[in-house]
């Protein structure tokens, strides 16, 4: 556990001091070749901006408004029928909102932990599924949209199917390590 | 599917804001959003800017290729429409590393750098090559070591143990990120 956290915490120095000494020794030329990179990060930054504010414009009216709370209490009696615990129709705006926006998720997950306590079921559950899947459609939307990619072919039906599994396998991990 | 999800998030939020009678929260929030965007993209052009200046050391260095060498057959056969010496595959991976460590903020530099290399393989520049969609569907459900923005909520809403969900986060994208590489290696192996 330490060993990690250690290895999370000393990685980017490491790197940054690595990187440079190595490459120094091989020759590179390391102030010119690093600003010559570097050039490119305002172009990229430039680029996926038109998709950022896209994204974020529709996924902020929908949280805000209050769309989310209200689909999520439609979602309700699906997954009552399916026999789930009725404590959990509270992770459903969590699940939504996962593969939409990172910080969205985070304040969502957030909100369930201090409100169901961080040691109870739900808490966590959010804590896992938190952990457990990424913002798919962003990050789809954003790394496609770089590049010029219009058609994403079968990319954000993979994406989807990841997050639908890694909500179920939280589900289980959850109930089979804790209950 | 992407325009539709898109349009019914907009439609959908300013219906419901326009039946509950909070109508002017959706000018705020667009207007907000439309700002975030802003910083979000100048604040990455800082981050980005480090990190493709570092890659662009470790390439000219051949650190790069020495890593894409020794990880090089795993993540090759993943990638089985790349040249075996591309350099996307050493973006990938750093990308990959990056999540695993949870560093989220070098990630996407190297992400959109990978997505840069992987376009100049592709014959089709308007549409997604499989190459891109494997990159994406393993970024996306990739395993991180530590979750450690959710054990800081946890550690501020006073856990008895803030860290005891590493092992269920740890299965839980074990299992998501397995089952999304053999469904994209049984759609790619169908579509050939």
């Amino acid at each position: 556990m330490n060993v990690i956290a250690g290895i999370s915490r000393w990685a980017i120095p490491i790197l940054l001091l690595l990187i440079p000494v190595f490459a120094y020794l091989r020759k590179v030329p390391v102030y010119e070749s690093f600003v010559a990179g570097a050039e490119d990060g305002f172009k990229t930054g430039v680029k996926i901006l038109p998709f950022l504010i896209g994204m974020l414009v529709s996924i902020r009216v929908f949280v805000d408004s209050g769309a989310l709370v209200i689909v999520s209490r439609w979602l309700q009696p699906l997954f009552m029928s399916l026999g789930l615990d009725p404590n959990f129709a509270d992770i459903i705006p969590l699940a939504i909102m996962r593969p939409l926006s990172g910080s969205g998720a985070l304040g969502v997950a957030t909100q369930l932990i201090n409100q169901h306590g961080p040691d109870s079921f739900i808490g966590r559950l959010a804590s896992t599924l938190q952990g457990s899947t990424d913002t798919t459609f962003f990050v789809l939307t954003v790394y496609f949209g770089s590049v010029g990619i219009k058609k994403y072919r079968y990319a954000l039906k993979l994406g989807l199917l990841a997050d639908v599994i890694g909500l179920i396998a939280s589900v289980w991990i959850v109930h089979k390590t804790f209950y | 599917m992407v325009n539709l999800i898109w349009l019914l998030m907009l439609a959908i939020g300013i219906i419901v804001a326009a039946l509950t009678g909070h109508i002017e929260n959706v000018t705020v929030s667009a207007m907000k959003a439309a700002e975030l965007g802003v910083e979000v993209a100048i604040e990455l052009i800082g981050v980005m800017s480090l990190w493709l200046g570092l890659l662009r050391l470790a390439e000219e260095a051949g650190f790069i290729r020495g890593i894409a060498r020794v990880l090089g057959p795993a993540v090759r056969r993943l990638f089985p429409t790349l040249k075996p010496d591309s350099p996307a595959l050493g973006a990938i991976i750093m990308n990959l590393s990056a999540n695993i460590l949870g560093l989220g903020n070098a990630a996407t530099p190297f992400g959109l750098k990978a997505m840069q290399e992987l376009q100049k393989e592709n014959p089709t520049p308007d549409v997604a090559s499989p190459a891109m969609i494997t990159f994406l569907a393993l970024n996306t459900s990739c395993i991180t070591i530590i979750p450690a923005t959710i054990i800081g909520v946890r550690l501020k809403a006073d856990s008895a143990n803030p860290t005891e969900i590493i092992g269920t986060t740890i299965v839980a994208t074990g299992c998501a990120m397995t089952v999304a590489i053999f469904a994209d290696y049984f759609i790619r192996r169908r579509k050939r």
